[in-house]
Protein backbone atom coordinates (compact mmCIF):
# COMPACT_ATOMS: atom_id res chain seq x y z
CA UNK A 1 0.00 0.00 0.00
CA UNK A 2 1.76 3.24 -0.58
CA UNK A 3 -0.24 5.22 1.56
CA UNK A 4 2.00 7.54 4.13
CA UNK A 5 1.23 8.30 7.38
CA UNK A 6 0.87 12.03 6.29
CA UNK A 7 -1.79 10.79 3.86
CA UNK A 8 -5.15 11.11 4.44
CA UNK A 9 -7.11 8.11 3.63
CA UNK A 10 -9.74 9.76 1.69
CA UNK A 11 -9.90 12.85 0.01
CA UNK A 12 -12.83 14.36 -1.82
CA UNK A 13 -13.18 17.55 -3.73
CA UNK A 14 -16.28 19.09 -5.24
CA UNK A 15 -17.86 15.62 -5.96
CA UNK A 16 -21.10 16.15 -8.21
CA UNK A 17 -23.04 13.03 -9.53
CA UNK A 18 -26.40 13.39 -11.13
CA UNK A 19 -28.90 10.55 -12.28
CA UNK A 20 -30.92 11.72 -15.87
CA UNK A 21 -31.97 15.38 -14.57
CA UNK A 22 -32.08 14.88 -10.11
CA UNK A 23 -28.45 15.91 -9.11
CA UNK A 24 -28.21 13.92 -6.48
CA UNK A 25 -24.41 15.28 -5.07
CA UNK A 26 -24.03 18.91 -5.22
CA UNK A 27 -19.96 19.40 -4.64
CA UNK A 28 -19.50 17.31 -1.92
CA UNK A 29 -15.91 17.89 -0.18
CA UNK A 30 -14.50 15.37 2.17
CA UNK A 31 -11.13 14.41 4.48
CA UNK A 32 -11.07 11.25 6.49
CA UNK A 33 -7.62 11.15 8.33
CA UNK A 34 -6.57 7.61 8.73
CA UNK A 35 -7.19 5.40 11.64
CA UNK A 36 -10.62 7.12 12.21
CA UNK A 37 -14.61 6.99 12.08
CA UNK A 38 -15.93 9.27 9.52
CA UNK A 39 -20.01 9.05 9.81
CA UNK A 40 -22.08 10.66 6.82
CA UNK A 41 -25.52 11.03 8.60
CA UNK A 42 -28.51 12.05 6.54
CA UNK A 43 -32.28 10.93 5.69
CA UNK A 44 -33.09 9.02 3.44
CA UNK A 45 -32.26 10.56 -0.46
CA UNK A 46 -29.60 12.98 1.30
CA UNK A 47 -27.25 11.30 -1.16
CA UNK A 48 -25.18 8.46 1.45
CA UNK A 49 -25.11 5.74 -0.61
CA UNK A 50 -24.44 7.37 -3.76
CA UNK A 51 -20.97 9.18 -2.11
CA UNK A 52 -20.03 5.72 -1.21
CA UNK A 53 -20.51 4.22 -4.71
CA UNK A 54 -18.48 6.68 -6.17
CA UNK A 55 -15.85 6.43 -3.30
CA UNK A 56 -15.36 2.71 -3.74
CA UNK A 57 -16.04 2.39 -7.49
CA UNK A 58 -19.04 1.33 -8.18
CA UNK A 59 -20.14 3.95 -10.19
CA UNK A 60 -18.71 7.45 -11.64
CA UNK A 61 -18.56 10.32 -10.51
CA UNK A 62 -19.49 13.72 -13.00
CA UNK A 63 -17.31 16.19 -11.67
CA UNK A 64 -14.52 16.17 -8.76
CA UNK A 65 -11.52 14.44 -7.38
CA UNK A 66 -11.86 11.60 -5.15
CA UNK A 67 -8.61 10.10 -3.71
CA UNK A 68 -8.92 6.56 -1.86
CA UNK A 69 -5.74 5.34 -0.11
CA UNK A 70 -3.71 7.71 -1.99
CA UNK A 71 -5.19 6.65 -5.53
CA UNK A 72 -7.31 8.54 -7.77
CA UNK A 73 -10.79 6.58 -8.06
CA UNK A 74 -11.49 7.59 -11.50
CA UNK A 75 -7.98 6.83 -13.20
CA UNK A 76 -6.51 3.99 -11.23
CA UNK A 77 -9.60 2.07 -9.73
CA UNK A 78 -8.39 -1.15 -9.50
CA UNK A 79 -5.75 0.40 -7.10
CA UNK A 80 -8.28 2.03 -4.83
CA UNK A 81 -10.06 -1.47 -5.21
CA UNK A 82 -7.49 -3.41 -3.70
CA UNK A 83 -6.88 -1.03 -0.83
CA UNK A 84 -10.66 -1.24 0.11
CA UNK A 85 -13.25 -3.44 1.85
CA UNK A 86 -17.38 -2.67 1.08
CA UNK A 87 -20.08 -3.49 2.60
CA UNK A 88 -23.64 -2.18 0.76
CA UNK A 89 -26.80 -1.96 1.91
CA UNK A 90 -28.06 -4.55 -0.16
CA UNK A 91 -26.18 -7.16 1.29
CA UNK A 92 -24.21 -8.99 -1.00
CA UNK A 93 -23.88 -12.18 -0.11
CA UNK A 94 -24.03 -14.74 -2.42
CA UNK A 95 -27.50 -16.94 -0.89
CA UNK A 96 -26.61 -19.93 -2.61
CA UNK A 97 -23.04 -20.47 -1.20
CA UNK A 98 -22.95 -21.04 2.56
CA UNK A 99 -21.12 -18.63 4.99
CA UNK A 100 -17.77 -20.31 4.19
CA UNK A 101 -17.83 -20.64 0.65
CA UNK A 102 -18.99 -17.30 0.60
CA UNK A 103 -15.60 -16.05 2.26
CA UNK A 104 -13.10 -18.52 0.27
CA UNK A 105 -14.98 -17.21 -3.07
CA UNK A 106 -13.51 -13.60 -1.64
CA UNK A 107 -10.57 -15.02 -0.85
CA UNK A 108 -9.73 -16.34 -3.99
CA UNK A 109 -10.88 -13.06 -5.89
CA UNK A 110 -8.23 -11.58 -3.78
CA UNK A 111 -5.98 -14.38 -5.11
CA UNK A 112 -4.10 -15.52 -1.42
CA UNK A 113 -3.28 -19.17 -1.63
CA UNK A 114 -5.15 -21.78 -0.29
CA UNK A 115 -4.29 -22.39 3.29
CA UNK A 116 -3.89 -18.82 3.98
CA UNK A 117 -7.66 -18.11 2.65
CA UNK A 118 -9.00 -21.11 4.46
CA UNK A 119 -7.04 -19.34 7.48
CA UNK A 120 -8.19 -16.27 7.10
CA UNK A 121 -11.95 -17.68 6.64
CA UNK A 122 -11.56 -19.65 9.84
CA UNK A 123 -11.00 -16.97 11.52
CA UNK A 124 -13.66 -14.55 10.53
CA UNK A 125 -16.15 -17.14 10.72
CA UNK A 126 -15.39 -17.27 14.62
CA UNK A 127 -14.68 -13.66 15.13
CA UNK A 128 -17.96 -12.74 13.68
CA UNK A 129 -19.97 -15.56 15.30
CA UNK A 130 -20.57 -18.10 12.72
CA UNK A 131 -18.82 -20.76 13.04
CA UNK A 132 -22.18 -22.49 13.49
CA UNK A 133 -23.42 -21.24 10.23
CA UNK A 134 -20.62 -22.10 8.26
CA UNK A 135 -21.82 -24.75 6.26
CA UNK A 136 -25.38 -23.65 5.53
CA UNK A 137 -26.53 -21.64 2.58
CA UNK A 138 -26.36 -17.52 3.04
CA UNK A 139 -30.08 -17.68 2.11
CA UNK A 140 -30.83 -19.31 4.91
CA UNK A 141 -29.40 -17.07 7.57
CA UNK A 142 -31.29 -14.26 10.05
CA UNK A 143 -30.80 -10.58 9.18
CA UNK A 144 -28.46 -9.76 11.10
CA UNK A 145 -26.27 -13.13 10.17
CA UNK A 146 -26.47 -11.89 6.88
CA UNK A 147 -24.86 -8.45 7.85
CA UNK A 148 -21.86 -10.17 9.83
CA UNK A 149 -21.10 -12.18 6.96
CA UNK A 150 -21.76 -9.43 4.52
CA UNK A 151 -18.88 -7.33 6.73
CA UNK A 152 -16.73 -10.00 6.83
CA UNK A 153 -17.10 -10.56 3.19
CA UNK A 154 -15.40 -7.41 3.29
CA UNK A 155 -12.63 -7.98 5.50
CA UNK A 156 -10.98 -10.89 3.71
CA UNK A 157 -8.33 -9.28 1.78
CA UNK A 158 -7.57 -6.82 4.92
CA UNK A 159 -8.01 -3.84 3.56
CA UNK A 160 -6.90 -0.27 5.21
CA UNK A 161 -9.97 1.32 4.47
CA UNK A 162 -14.03 0.00 5.04
CA UNK A 163 -16.80 1.52 3.44
CA UNK A 164 -19.85 0.60 5.53
CA UNK A 165 -23.75 1.69 3.96
CA UNK A 166 -25.68 1.71 7.08
CA UNK A 167 -24.41 -1.50 8.92
CA UNK A 168 -27.19 -1.32 11.37
CA UNK A 169 -30.47 -0.44 9.55
CA UNK A 170 -33.19 -2.79 10.00
CA UNK A 171 -31.07 -4.75 13.07
CA UNK A 172 -32.78 -5.48 16.34
CA UNK A 173 -31.00 -3.26 19.24
CA UNK A 174 -28.78 -6.54 20.28
CA UNK A 175 -27.14 -7.23 16.51
CA UNK A 176 -26.88 -2.95 16.34
CA UNK A 177 -24.43 -3.71 19.51
CA UNK A 178 -22.68 -6.08 18.05
CA UNK A 179 -22.07 -4.63 14.84
CA UNK A 180 -21.04 -1.55 17.01
CA UNK A 181 -18.44 -4.03 19.03
CA UNK A 182 -17.24 -5.13 15.47
CA UNK A 183 -16.44 -1.67 14.21
CA UNK A 184 -14.40 -0.29 17.63
CA UNK A 185 -12.30 -3.53 17.18
CA UNK A 186 -11.90 -2.75 13.57
CA UNK A 187 -10.52 0.85 14.16
CA UNK A 188 -8.38 -0.06 16.73
CA UNK A 189 -6.59 -2.21 14.19
CA UNK A 190 -5.70 0.20 12.30
CA UNK A 191 -8.84 0.38 9.48
CA UNK A 192 -10.26 3.65 8.54
CA UNK A 193 -14.00 3.62 8.42
CA UNK A 194 -16.51 5.55 6.25
CA UNK A 195 -20.11 4.93 7.46
CA UNK A 196 -23.15 6.04 6.44
CA UNK A 197 -26.12 6.23 8.97
CA UNK A 198 -29.58 7.32 9.45
CA UNK A 199 -29.04 7.59 13.05
CA UNK A 200 -27.43 10.64 15.42
CA UNK A 201 -27.17 8.19 18.54
CA UNK A 202 -24.97 6.01 16.19
CA UNK A 203 -22.59 8.33 14.69
CA UNK A 204 -22.45 9.76 18.33
CA UNK A 205 -21.49 6.32 19.09
CA UNK A 206 -19.02 5.13 16.54
CA UNK A 207 -17.20 8.38 14.57
CA UNK A 208 -14.90 10.44 15.19
CA UNK A 209 -15.88 13.08 12.92
CA UNK A 210 -19.62 13.46 11.53
CA UNK A 211 -20.80 15.14 8.32
CA UNK A 212 -24.54 15.70 7.85
CA UNK A 213 -25.71 15.35 4.32
CA UNK A 214 -28.84 17.05 3.14
CA UNK A 215 -30.34 16.70 -0.46
CA UNK A 216 -26.48 16.47 -1.70
CA UNK A 217 -25.35 18.86 -0.36
CA UNK A 218 -22.78 18.48 3.24
CA UNK A 219 -24.34 21.23 6.05
CA UNK A 220 -22.31 20.44 8.61
CA UNK A 221 -19.23 18.65 9.04
CA UNK A 222 -17.49 18.29 13.09
CA UNK A 223 -16.77 16.13 15.79
CA UNK A 224 -20.34 15.02 17.54
CA UNK A 225 -19.45 17.32 20.28
CA UNK A 226 -18.76 20.23 18.30
CA UNK A 227 -22.67 19.41 16.34
CA UNK A 228 -24.48 18.74 19.48
CA UNK A 229 -23.72 22.35 20.72
CA UNK A 230 -24.84 23.87 17.53
CA UNK A 231 -28.33 21.65 18.31
CA UNK A 232 -30.66 23.22 20.60
CA UNK A 233 -31.48 21.63 23.92
CA UNK A 234 -34.31 18.97 24.38
CA UNK A 235 -37.41 19.96 26.21
CA UNK A 236 -40.12 19.03 28.72
CA UNK A 237 -43.72 18.27 27.20
CA UNK A 238 -46.09 19.21 29.93
CA UNK A 239 -50.24 17.79 29.40
CA UNK A 240 -52.61 19.67 30.98
CA UNK A 241 -56.60 18.51 32.05
CA UNK A 242 -57.96 21.79 31.56
CA UNK A 243 -56.70 25.78 30.41
CA UNK A 244 -56.66 26.88 33.59
CA UNK A 245 -53.95 24.45 34.59
CA UNK A 246 -52.00 25.09 31.11
CA UNK A 247 -52.58 29.14 31.93
CA UNK A 248 -51.36 28.77 35.08
CA UNK A 249 -47.93 27.10 34.56
CA UNK A 250 -47.05 29.15 31.57
CA UNK A 251 -47.72 32.20 33.93
CA UNK A 252 -44.86 30.38 36.59
CA UNK A 253 -42.27 29.78 33.54
CA UNK A 254 -40.75 31.55 31.29
CA UNK A 255 -39.39 30.37 28.02
CA UNK A 256 -41.90 28.15 27.87
CA UNK A 257 -43.67 27.30 24.34
CA UNK A 258 -47.62 26.80 24.83
CA UNK A 259 -50.06 24.96 22.48
CA UNK A 260 -53.84 25.89 24.00
CA UNK A 261 -55.54 23.62 21.66
CA UNK A 262 -53.17 20.59 22.45
CA UNK A 263 -53.46 22.23 26.26
CA UNK A 264 -49.65 21.30 26.09
CA UNK A 265 -46.38 23.62 27.35
CA UNK A 266 -43.13 22.68 26.25
CA UNK A 267 -40.20 23.94 28.49
CA UNK A 268 -36.91 23.93 27.61
CA UNK A 269 -34.88 21.42 29.82
CA UNK A 270 -31.77 19.23 28.94
CA UNK A 271 -34.33 16.22 30.70
CA UNK A 272 -32.19 15.07 33.99
CA UNK A 273 -33.79 13.90 37.01
CA UNK A 274 -32.26 17.49 39.11
CA UNK A 275 -34.16 19.90 36.43
CA UNK A 276 -37.44 17.40 36.57
CA UNK A 277 -37.60 17.30 40.32
CA UNK A 278 -37.04 21.46 40.12
CA UNK A 279 -39.72 21.54 37.77
CA UNK A 280 -42.40 19.42 39.12
CA UNK A 281 -41.49 21.21 42.61
CA UNK A 282 -42.27 24.52 41.59
CA UNK A 283 -45.38 23.06 39.60
CA UNK A 284 -46.50 20.85 43.35
CA UNK A 285 -46.06 24.41 45.23
CA UNK A 286 -48.46 26.28 42.95
CA UNK A 287 -50.88 23.40 42.96
CA UNK A 288 -50.81 22.91 39.18
CA UNK A 289 -52.09 19.17 37.94
CA UNK A 290 -50.08 17.89 35.22
CA UNK A 291 -51.37 15.29 33.93
CA UNK A 292 -48.62 14.06 31.76
CA UNK A 293 -45.36 14.47 31.05
CA UNK A 294 -42.57 13.60 28.97
CA UNK A 295 -39.16 14.26 28.20
CA UNK A 296 -37.84 15.18 24.65
CA UNK A 297 -33.83 14.83 23.91
CA UNK A 298 -32.42 16.13 20.71
CA UNK A 299 -32.57 14.17 17.93
CA UNK A 300 -31.68 13.57 14.31
CA UNK A 301 -34.84 16.11 13.45
CA UNK A 302 -33.45 19.06 15.72
CA UNK A 303 -30.17 18.88 14.43
CA UNK A 304 -31.58 19.32 10.56
CA UNK A 305 -33.80 21.80 12.06
CA UNK A 306 -31.63 23.68 13.15
CA UNK A 307 -28.81 23.46 10.51
CA UNK A 308 -30.91 23.20 7.27
CA UNK A 309 -33.84 25.46 8.61
CA UNK A 310 -36.27 22.67 7.54
CA UNK A 311 -37.44 19.75 9.44
CA UNK A 312 -36.71 16.49 7.91
CA UNK A 313 -39.00 14.81 5.24
CA UNK A 314 -40.61 12.05 8.21
CA UNK A 315 -41.10 15.66 10.69
CA UNK A 316 -42.66 17.81 7.93
CA UNK A 317 -44.93 14.67 7.11
CA UNK A 318 -46.15 14.64 10.81
CA UNK B 1 0.48 -12.65 -10.99
CA UNK B 2 0.26 -11.14 -14.31
CA UNK B 3 -2.65 -9.79 -15.79
CA UNK B 4 -3.18 -12.51 -17.80
CA UNK B 5 -3.09 -15.18 -15.42
CA UNK B 6 -5.50 -13.30 -12.61
CA UNK B 7 -7.88 -13.30 -15.67
CA UNK B 8 -7.88 -16.88 -15.82
CA UNK B 9 -7.90 -17.49 -12.21
CA UNK B 10 -11.06 -15.03 -11.50
CA UNK B 11 -12.07 -16.36 -14.29
CA UNK B 12 -12.16 -20.50 -12.91
CA UNK B 13 -13.21 -19.14 -9.72
CA UNK B 14 -16.52 -17.64 -10.96
CA UNK B 15 -16.95 -20.53 -13.22
CA UNK B 16 -16.76 -22.74 -9.66
CA UNK B 17 -19.58 -20.50 -8.54
CA UNK B 18 -21.38 -21.17 -11.52
CA UNK B 19 -21.26 -24.79 -11.10
CA UNK B 20 -21.79 -24.81 -7.41
CA UNK B 21 -25.24 -22.63 -7.94
CA UNK B 22 -26.37 -25.13 -10.62
CA UNK B 23 -25.74 -27.82 -7.87
CA UNK B 24 -28.02 -25.72 -5.60
CA UNK B 25 -30.42 -24.96 -8.81
CA UNK B 26 -30.65 -28.82 -9.66
CA UNK B 27 -33.72 -27.92 -11.07
CA UNK B 28 -33.27 -25.67 -13.59
CA UNK B 29 -30.88 -28.07 -14.96
CA UNK B 30 -32.58 -31.14 -15.04
CA UNK B 31 -35.65 -28.95 -16.81
CA UNK B 32 -33.17 -28.01 -19.15
CA UNK B 33 -31.99 -31.57 -19.95
CA UNK B 34 -35.53 -32.47 -19.43
CA UNK B 35 -36.94 -30.31 -22.14
CA UNK B 36 -35.00 -31.33 -25.58
CA UNK B 37 -35.40 -34.93 -24.32
CA UNK B 38 -39.18 -34.90 -24.02
CA UNK B 39 -39.13 -33.37 -27.48
CA UNK B 40 -37.22 -36.11 -29.10
CA UNK B 41 -39.75 -38.27 -27.57
CA UNK B 42 -42.52 -36.47 -28.57
CA UNK B 43 -41.55 -36.22 -32.58
CA UNK B 44 -40.16 -39.75 -32.51
CA UNK B 45 -43.01 -41.40 -30.84
CA UNK B 46 -45.73 -39.07 -31.68
CA UNK B 47 -45.46 -37.34 -35.14
CA UNK B 48 -42.51 -39.61 -36.42
CA UNK B 49 -44.35 -42.29 -38.38
CA UNK B 50 -46.39 -40.03 -39.96
CA UNK B 51 -43.64 -37.07 -40.99
CA UNK B 52 -41.31 -40.02 -41.33
CA UNK B 53 -43.14 -41.42 -44.26
CA UNK B 54 -43.35 -37.82 -45.98
CA UNK B 55 -40.22 -37.93 -46.32
CA UNK B 56 -40.09 -39.67 -49.03
CA UNK B 57 -37.10 -41.99 -48.26
CA UNK B 58 -37.16 -46.09 -49.17
CA UNK B 59 -37.65 -46.51 -45.29
CA UNK B 60 -40.24 -44.02 -44.48
CA UNK B 61 -41.68 -44.08 -41.08
CA UNK B 62 -40.57 -43.83 -37.71
CA UNK B 63 -37.00 -44.86 -38.11
CA UNK B 64 -36.50 -42.49 -41.05
CA UNK B 65 -38.00 -39.41 -38.88
CA UNK B 66 -35.47 -40.29 -35.91
CA UNK B 67 -32.68 -40.13 -37.91
CA UNK B 68 -33.72 -36.70 -39.14
CA UNK B 69 -35.29 -34.80 -36.40
CA UNK B 70 -31.77 -35.52 -34.34
CA UNK B 71 -29.69 -32.98 -35.31
CA UNK B 72 -33.53 -29.97 -35.00
CA UNK B 73 -33.46 -31.48 -31.26
CA UNK B 74 -29.94 -30.85 -30.23
CA UNK B 75 -30.84 -27.14 -31.45
CA UNK B 76 -33.61 -27.03 -29.02
CA UNK B 77 -31.52 -28.23 -26.55
CA UNK B 78 -29.20 -25.43 -26.91
CA UNK B 79 -31.51 -22.88 -27.41
CA UNK B 80 -33.49 -23.62 -23.42
CA UNK B 81 -29.90 -23.16 -22.20
CA UNK B 82 -29.86 -19.91 -23.61
CA UNK B 83 -33.08 -19.61 -21.90
CA UNK B 84 -31.24 -20.46 -18.16
CA UNK B 85 -27.99 -18.41 -19.13
CA UNK B 86 -30.55 -15.07 -19.87
CA UNK B 87 -32.50 -15.97 -16.50
CA UNK B 88 -29.30 -16.88 -14.50
CA UNK B 89 -27.80 -13.46 -15.48
CA UNK B 90 -30.45 -11.80 -14.98
CA UNK B 91 -30.85 -13.22 -11.10
CA UNK B 92 -27.32 -12.42 -10.55
CA UNK B 93 -27.54 -8.93 -11.41
CA UNK B 94 -30.16 -8.33 -8.97
CA UNK B 95 -27.87 -9.45 -6.36
CA UNK B 96 -25.57 -7.62 -4.76
CA UNK B 97 -22.84 -9.95 -4.40
CA UNK B 98 -22.22 -8.24 -8.13
CA UNK B 99 -21.97 -5.22 -6.96
CA UNK B 100 -19.73 -6.33 -4.36
CA UNK B 101 -17.39 -7.63 -7.09
CA UNK B 102 -17.74 -4.52 -9.11
CA UNK B 103 -15.79 -2.92 -5.80
CA UNK B 104 -12.89 -5.70 -6.12
CA UNK B 105 -9.49 -5.79 -7.86
CA UNK B 106 -10.64 -8.54 -9.92
CA UNK B 107 -10.67 -9.07 -14.00
CA UNK B 108 -13.95 -7.52 -14.52
CA UNK B 109 -15.39 -9.49 -17.33
CA UNK B 110 -14.99 -12.60 -15.12
CA UNK B 111 -18.13 -12.42 -14.18
CA UNK B 112 -19.67 -12.88 -17.57
CA UNK B 113 -16.59 -15.21 -18.32
CA UNK B 114 -18.22 -17.72 -15.30
CA UNK B 115 -21.51 -17.03 -16.86
CA UNK B 116 -20.53 -17.94 -20.17
CA UNK B 117 -18.42 -21.39 -19.49
CA UNK B 118 -20.83 -22.69 -17.09
CA UNK B 119 -23.38 -22.64 -19.45
CA UNK B 120 -21.67 -23.75 -22.13
CA UNK B 121 -21.09 -26.59 -19.96
CA UNK B 122 -24.61 -27.05 -19.10
CA UNK B 123 -25.57 -26.99 -22.24
CA UNK B 124 -23.20 -29.45 -23.69
CA UNK B 125 -24.12 -31.88 -21.08
CA UNK B 126 -27.83 -31.52 -22.27
CA UNK B 127 -26.71 -32.12 -26.11
CA UNK B 128 -24.86 -34.98 -24.90
CA UNK B 129 -27.94 -36.48 -23.02
CA UNK B 130 -30.06 -35.85 -25.80
CA UNK B 131 -27.71 -38.01 -28.14
CA UNK B 132 -27.61 -40.61 -25.63
CA UNK B 133 -31.13 -41.08 -25.32
CA UNK B 134 -31.33 -40.76 -29.61
CA UNK B 135 -29.03 -44.01 -29.61
CA UNK B 136 -30.82 -45.76 -27.11
CA UNK B 137 -33.94 -45.43 -28.69
CA UNK B 138 -32.50 -46.69 -32.30
CA UNK B 139 -30.38 -43.23 -33.66
CA UNK B 140 -27.76 -44.79 -35.77
CA UNK B 141 -25.35 -42.71 -36.99
CA UNK B 142 -22.26 -43.51 -39.87
CA UNK B 143 -20.01 -40.91 -38.23
CA UNK B 144 -16.70 -41.62 -38.22
CA UNK B 145 -14.26 -40.22 -34.96
CA UNK B 146 -13.21 -37.40 -36.55
CA UNK B 147 -16.83 -36.45 -38.06
CA UNK B 148 -18.09 -37.16 -34.07
CA UNK B 149 -15.44 -34.60 -32.61
CA UNK B 150 -16.82 -32.04 -35.59
CA UNK B 151 -20.02 -32.52 -34.50
CA UNK B 152 -19.74 -31.86 -30.99
CA UNK B 153 -17.27 -28.74 -32.34
CA UNK B 154 -20.13 -26.94 -34.86
CA UNK B 155 -22.49 -27.66 -31.19
CA UNK B 156 -20.06 -25.66 -28.87
CA UNK B 157 -19.73 -22.88 -32.04
CA UNK B 158 -23.46 -22.38 -31.67
CA UNK B 159 -23.72 -22.86 -28.35
CA UNK B 160 -20.93 -20.11 -27.20
CA UNK B 161 -22.47 -18.16 -29.56
CA UNK B 162 -26.02 -18.05 -28.21
CA UNK B 163 -24.88 -18.14 -24.78
CA UNK B 164 -23.28 -14.53 -25.23
CA UNK B 165 -26.17 -13.72 -27.20
CA UNK B 166 -28.36 -14.85 -24.16
CA UNK B 167 -25.54 -13.03 -21.35
CA UNK B 168 -26.45 -9.85 -23.45
CA UNK B 169 -30.36 -10.34 -22.97
CA UNK B 170 -30.14 -10.94 -19.32
CA UNK B 171 -27.87 -7.97 -19.07
CA UNK B 172 -30.14 -5.41 -20.97
CA UNK B 173 -33.76 -6.65 -19.11
CA UNK B 174 -34.66 -5.10 -15.91
CA UNK B 175 -36.23 -8.22 -14.44
CA UNK B 176 -35.77 -12.02 -13.97
CA UNK B 177 -39.04 -12.22 -16.09
CA UNK B 178 -38.51 -10.24 -18.70
CA UNK B 179 -35.05 -11.99 -18.92
CA UNK B 180 -36.52 -15.43 -19.53
CA UNK B 181 -39.12 -13.94 -22.05
CA UNK B 182 -36.81 -12.54 -24.80
CA UNK B 183 -34.37 -15.77 -25.48
CA UNK B 184 -38.45 -17.54 -26.50
CA UNK B 185 -38.00 -16.69 -29.84
CA UNK B 186 -34.27 -18.27 -30.24
CA UNK B 187 -36.77 -22.09 -28.99
CA UNK B 188 -39.00 -20.99 -31.78
CA UNK B 189 -36.34 -20.67 -34.47
CA UNK B 190 -35.57 -24.45 -34.87
CA UNK B 191 -38.92 -25.52 -35.96
CA UNK B 192 -38.85 -22.82 -38.47
CA UNK B 193 -35.67 -24.41 -40.06
CA UNK B 194 -34.57 -27.40 -41.45
CA UNK B 195 -34.82 -28.86 -38.47
CA UNK B 196 -38.18 -30.95 -38.37
CA UNK B 197 -39.40 -31.23 -41.62
CA UNK B 198 -37.78 -30.28 -45.34
CA UNK B 199 -37.63 -26.68 -46.27
CA UNK B 200 -39.13 -27.63 -49.61
CA UNK B 201 -42.06 -28.13 -48.28
CA UNK B 202 -42.93 -25.32 -46.79
CA UNK B 203 -44.89 -22.13 -48.29
CA UNK B 204 -42.25 -20.18 -50.93
CA UNK B 205 -42.21 -17.18 -47.88
CA UNK B 206 -41.82 -19.38 -45.20
CA UNK B 207 -39.20 -21.45 -46.96
CA UNK B 208 -37.52 -18.36 -47.71
CA UNK B 209 -37.13 -17.38 -43.98
CA UNK B 210 -36.11 -20.81 -43.13
CA UNK B 211 -33.20 -21.29 -45.78
CA UNK B 212 -31.52 -18.09 -44.28
CA UNK B 213 -32.12 -18.06 -41.07
CA UNK B 214 -29.15 -19.17 -39.07
CA UNK B 215 -29.93 -22.15 -37.20
CA UNK B 216 -30.62 -24.15 -40.77
CA UNK B 217 -26.97 -24.43 -41.60
CA UNK B 218 -26.36 -25.46 -38.30
CA UNK B 219 -28.72 -28.26 -38.45
CA UNK B 220 -27.64 -29.10 -42.13
CA UNK B 221 -23.99 -29.51 -41.40
CA UNK B 222 -24.81 -31.53 -37.94
CA UNK B 223 -27.06 -33.62 -40.22
CA UNK B 224 -24.63 -33.89 -42.72
CA UNK B 225 -21.87 -34.63 -40.17
CA UNK B 226 -23.81 -37.33 -38.52
CA UNK B 227 -25.16 -39.59 -41.11
CA UNK B 228 -23.90 -38.27 -44.15
CA UNK B 229 -26.41 -36.34 -46.27
CA UNK B 230 -24.81 -33.08 -48.29
CA UNK B 231 -23.11 -30.23 -46.45
CA UNK B 232 -22.54 -28.34 -49.20
CA UNK B 233 -21.55 -24.68 -48.00
CA UNK B 234 -24.16 -25.16 -44.98
CA UNK B 235 -20.88 -25.41 -42.67
CA UNK B 236 -19.15 -21.99 -43.85
CA UNK B 237 -22.33 -20.57 -43.55
CA UNK B 238 -22.99 -22.15 -40.08
CA UNK B 239 -19.08 -20.66 -38.89
CA UNK B 240 -19.81 -17.36 -40.08
CA UNK B 241 -22.97 -17.14 -38.38
CA UNK B 242 -21.71 -18.31 -35.15
CA UNK B 243 -18.67 -15.95 -35.43
CA UNK B 244 -20.75 -13.24 -36.20
CA UNK B 245 -23.40 -13.55 -33.17
CA UNK B 246 -20.77 -14.65 -30.94
CA UNK B 247 -19.23 -11.15 -31.66
CA UNK B 248 -22.25 -9.21 -31.61
CA UNK B 249 -23.43 -10.73 -28.47
CA UNK B 250 -19.64 -10.46 -26.89
CA UNK B 251 -19.54 -6.87 -27.51
CA UNK B 252 -23.13 -5.96 -26.21
CA UNK B 253 -22.49 -7.82 -23.07
CA UNK B 254 -19.60 -6.11 -22.52
CA UNK B 255 -20.79 -2.42 -23.39
CA UNK B 256 -24.01 -3.60 -20.66
CA UNK B 257 -21.73 -4.94 -18.38
CA UNK B 258 -19.28 -1.82 -17.74
CA UNK B 259 -22.05 0.66 -17.88
CA UNK B 260 -22.62 2.19 -14.37
CA UNK B 261 -24.94 -0.19 -12.61
CA UNK B 262 -26.96 2.31 -10.88
CA UNK B 263 -27.67 5.25 -13.44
Amino acid sequence: MTVTPSQPAITVTGLRKSFGDTLVLDGIDLDVPQGTVFALLGPNGAGKTTTVHVLSTLIRADAGEVRVAGHDAARDPDAVRAAIGVTGQLTAVDNLLTGEENLLLMANLRHLDRAEGRRRAAALLERFDLAEAARKPAATFSGGMKRRLDLAMGLVGDPRIVFLDEPTTGLDPRSRRTMWEIIRDLVTGGVTVLLTTQYLEEADELANRIALLDRGRLVAEGTPDELKRRIPGGHVRLQFADPDGLEAAAGMLGGAVRDEEALTLQVPSDGSVTALRVLLDRLGGASVEVSELSIHTPDLDDVFLTLTGQPTKEEAAR
Amino acid sequence: MSTLSYAVADSATMLRRQLRHMQRYLSVTVFLVGMPIVFLLLFVYVFGGTLGDGLGGPAGGRAEYLEYVVPGILLIAVAAGGTGTAISVAMDMTEGIVARFRTMAIYRPSVLAGHVLGSMIQTMLAVAAVTGVALLIGFRPNATPVEWVATAGVLAMITLALTWLCVAFGLVTKTVEAASNLPTPLVFLPFLSSGFVPTDSMPTWLRWFAEYQPFTPVIETVRGLLVGTAIGNSAVIAVAWCAGITLVGYLWSRRLYNRDPIR
